[in-house]
C-alpha cells in the first residue's frame, strides 16, 4: 500500500517538474515572439489610439517589467487559479478551455476508440493472415493511411459525404441556427461523425501495423505451438493466447497518441469547423490570445501525461512480469 | 500387428516466394522412417536443423500452410489424414516440451492448465488434481511462467501433455543447459510414460542422454533417417554399429573425440 503511495507521489512531482519545464518554455517563447501584446489587444481600433494611451495599458500590463518577474508574477496567478481572461472569446481562460474541452472531449473520445478498436482489429487479422491476400490488403491500406495527412483525408470525407452524399452536416457540432443548449443527443452525434472518423482514421494505421507484429511474433512463439499440438485451433489459439500478448504494444502505443491525437484534433476542427480545443487553439494564435495559448499548452501537457500514466498502469495490468517482484515466493 | 505409430517415405518441403513470383521450394525432411510401439521409448537424434521437430509437428498436423508434405503415416494401422492428425492432437497424440517458452507467458497456470482440460474433453477440477498429483498444490494455479521454478514448470507441461491420456508422445529434448540430475529425472518420466503402455518418441540431439531410456536409436541428418541402431550396441568401439552411427559415437568426448573423415 504504501509503494502504491509512493509511486503515485513519484509521478505527481514528476508531473508538476514537467509543468514547470513547459510553462517556462512556453513563456520564453512568447516573450521572444513578434507578438505585440498591446497590438493584439487593440486589434481593428488601432488608429482610434494613440502613443499616450499604448503607454499606458503597457504600464498596466507590466510589459516594461523584466522578464523573469513578469514570469514570476504570471506563475504566481496561475498557482491561484487564475489564468488569465481570452480576449478571443470574451470570457475566463478556464471558462473557455472548460467549454472547448467538453467538446473536444467527445471527438476525441469516440475517435480514440475507433481507431483502438478498428487498428487492433485489422492488426489481429493481419497478423494471423501474415503473408496471405487479407494480411496484403490490410498493409497496404494502413501504409497508405499513413501516409495521408489528416486534413486532407477530413476534405475527402467532407467532399464525399457532405457535398456529394449529404449524408453528414457540412460543419460545426450543433445545426446552424441552432442554440446548442438545445440541440438533442442525435443531432450531436450526427455532427461528430465525420471529424471523428477523420481523426480516427489517422490514428488506425500505426496500432494496424504494431499489432500486426507483435500477433506474427506471437503466432511463431513456442507456447502457440504447445497449445497447437494440444488441439487448439486458429480462432481459440487467437481468443486465448494471441489477444493478450499483442494487446501490450497497442495499449502502449494508444495511450502514449494522445499527443497526436490532440494534434489531429487541431487539424481536424479547423476542417469540420467543429468548436472544440484545437479549433479554440487555432484561433488564440491567430487572434495572439496569449494567455488562452499559455493555458492550452499547459493543459495539454497535463493531458497527455495523464494518458501516457495510464497507458503504463494498464500495460503492467495486462503484462504481470513488468511487476516489480513483490509477488514471487 | 503394425506399430502404433509408423512413419515411412516422410518428405516435407516449404515453398517460398522470392522477389516477385518466383517461386522456391526448400526442401526441409527429405525422407525419414520411423516406427514406435506401445510400451517402447524410440529416440530420433540428430543435429539441429536435422527436420526432427518438423517430423513431430507433421504427427500432429500442424505444419504451416505453406508446407506440402508426402510419405505415410500411419496410428494403429490406420494412414492419418491431416484433419485426423488435428483430431488427435492434444488426445490421443501429445507433444510434450520441456521449457518454459511453450507456456504462456501472460497466462496463469491455472488457466493454462483448465483450458487444456477442456481441450482433452475433461472437466476442470480433473486439471487440478492431475497438478496435485504431480506434486503442485493449488497456489500454483494463480502463478505466472516465470514465477515457477524449471523443474515446477516441467512438471505442469507433463500434466498438460497427459491431460488427455495420450497413448503417443512425442517428447522434445531436455533443455540444453539442464543439470545432470535434472536431464536424468526427465529421461527417467519418459521411460515411465512408456512402460505405462504409451509409445513415447524421444526428439534430441543428445545421444548419450537417449541412449539411458531408448529401446531404439534412430539417427536421422540432414532431413533423412540414415539409420536405426539397438542402444546396447553403442559400446566400446561400437564394432557392431552401422557407420554412421559408430562415427557419432566415436566423435563424442568420452570415446576418443575422433572425428575420421568428414561424412
Amino acid at each position: 500500500m504504501t509503494s502504491a503511495l509512493g509511486s503515485i507521489g513519484s509521478r505527481l512531482i514528476r508531473l508538476v517538474l514537467l509543468l514547470a519545464a513547459v510553462a517556462a518554455a512556453s513563456f520564453a517563447l512568447m516573450a521572444a515572439s513578434p507578438v505585440d501584446p498591446v497590438d493584439a489587444y487593440v486589434g481593428g481600433d488601432i488608429a482610434a489610439i494613440g502613443p499616450e494611451q499604448r503607454a499606458q495599458i503597457a504600464e498596466r500590463w507590466g510589459l516594461n517589467d523584466p522578464p523573469l518577474e513578469r514570469f514570476g508574477t504570471w506563475l504566481a496567478n496561475i498557482a491561484r487559479g487564475d489564468l488569465g481572461y481570452s480576449h478571443t472569446f470574451n470570457q475566463p481562460v478556464a471558462d473557455v478551455i472548460a467549454g472547448k474541452f467538453l467538446t473536444s472531449l467527445a471527438l476525441m473520445a469516440v475517435a480514440w476508440s475507433l481507431s483502438g478498436l478498428i487498428g487492433f482489429t485489422l492488426g489481429v487479422v493481419a497478423g494471423v493472415r501474415r503473408g496471405r491476400w487479407a494480411d496484403r490488403v490490410i498493409t497496404w491500406w494502413a501504409y497508405t493511411l499513413s501516409s495521408a495527412p489528416t486534413f486532407w483525408v477530413g476534405l475527402l470525407l467532407l467532399y464525399a459525404f457532405s457535398v456529394s452524399l449529404q449524408w453528414t452536416p457540412i460543419c460545426c457540432a450543433v445545426p446552424v441556427g441552432s442554440i446548442a443548449g438545445e440541440v438533442g443527443l442525435l443531432d450531436r452525434l450526427h455532427h461528430l461523425l465525420l471529424p471523428a472518423l477523420t481523426l480516427s482514421l489517422v490514428g488506425i494505421a500505426p496500432v494496424t501495423l504494431h499489432t500486426r507484429q507483435a500477433v506474427a511474433v506471437a503466432m511463431a512463439s513456442d507456447y502457440i505451438a504447445f497449445a497447437r499440438a494440444q488441439g487448439e485451433r486458429t480462432f481459440g489459439l487467437v481468443l486465448h493466447h494471441v489477444l493478450r500478448n499483442a494487446a501490450g504494444p497497442a495499449v502502449l502505443l494508444q495511450f502514449s497518441s494522445l499527443g497526436e491525437l490532440f494534434g489531429g484534433s487541431v487539424l481536424a476542427e479547423q476542417v469540420f469547423s467543429y468548436p472544440g480545443l484545437g479549433a479554440a487553439t487555432t484561433a488564440a494564435a491567430l487572434g495572439q490570445d496569449v494567455p488562452l495559448l499559455l493555458a492550452i499548452a499547459l493543459f495539454t501537457t497535463v493531458f497527455v501525461y495523464v494518458g501516457n500514466q495510464l497507458g503504463d498502469l494498464v500495460h503492467a495490468w495486462l503484462d504481470p512480469r513488468t511487476h516489480r517482484a513483490e509477488v514471487t515466493a | 500387428m503394425s506399430p502404433l505409430l509408423s512413419i515411412s517415405g516422410l518428405r516435407i518441403s516449404f515453398v517460398q516466394y522470392t522477389r516477385g513470383l518466383r517461386r522456391r521450394e526448400t526442401v526441409a525432411v527429405a525422407g525419414m522412417d520411423l516406427a514406435a510401439d506401445r510400451g517402447q521409448v524410440v529416440a530420433l537424434v540428430g543435429a539441429s536443423g536435422a527436420g526432427k521437430t518438423l517430423l513431430a509437428h507433421a504427427v500432429l498436423g500442424m505444419l504451416p500452410p505453406n508446407a506440402s508434405e508426402s510419405g505415410v503415416i500411419t496410428y494403429d494401422g490406420a494412414v492419418l489424414t491431416s484433419e485426423d492428425r488435428r483430431r488427435r492432437a492434444g488426445h490421443e497424440i501429445a507433444l510434450l516440451p520441456q521449457s518454459v517458452d511453450f507456456l504462456d507467458p501472460l497466462a496463469t497456470i491455472g488457466r493454462q492448465v483448465r483450458r487444456s482440460a477442456q481441450l482433452a474433453g475433461r472437466p476442470e477440477s480433473y486439471a487440478v488434481a492431475a497438478l496435485a498429483d504431480r506434486g503442485l498444490g493449488s497456489e500454483v494455479l494463480r502463478r505466472y511462467p516465470h514465477e515457477l521454478s524449471g523443474g515446477m514448470i516441467r512438471r505442469v507441461l507433463v500434466t498438460m501433455a497427459t491431460m488427455g491420456d495420450p497413448q503417443l508422445i512425442l517428447a522434445d529434448e531436455p533443455t540444453p543447459g539442464l543439470p545432470q540430475a535434472d536431464v536424468t529425472a526427465v529421461l527417467r518420466d519418459f521411460r515411465a510414460l512408456a512402460d505405462d503402455g504409451r509409445a513415447v518418441v524421444l526428439i534430441t540431439h543428445e545421444l548419450r542422454g537417449a541412449l539411458e531410456v531408448a529401446d531404439s536409436v534412430v539417427i536421422c541428418r540432414d532431413g533423412r533417417t540414415i539409420e536405426t541402431a539397438a542402444p546396447a550396441d553403442f559400446t566400446g568401439d561400437g564394432p557392431d554399429l552401422p557407420p554412421y552411427s559408430r562415427a557419432l559415437w566415436q566423435a563424442l568426448p568420452g570415446n576418443g573425440f575422433r572425428v575420421e573423415q568428414p561424412c
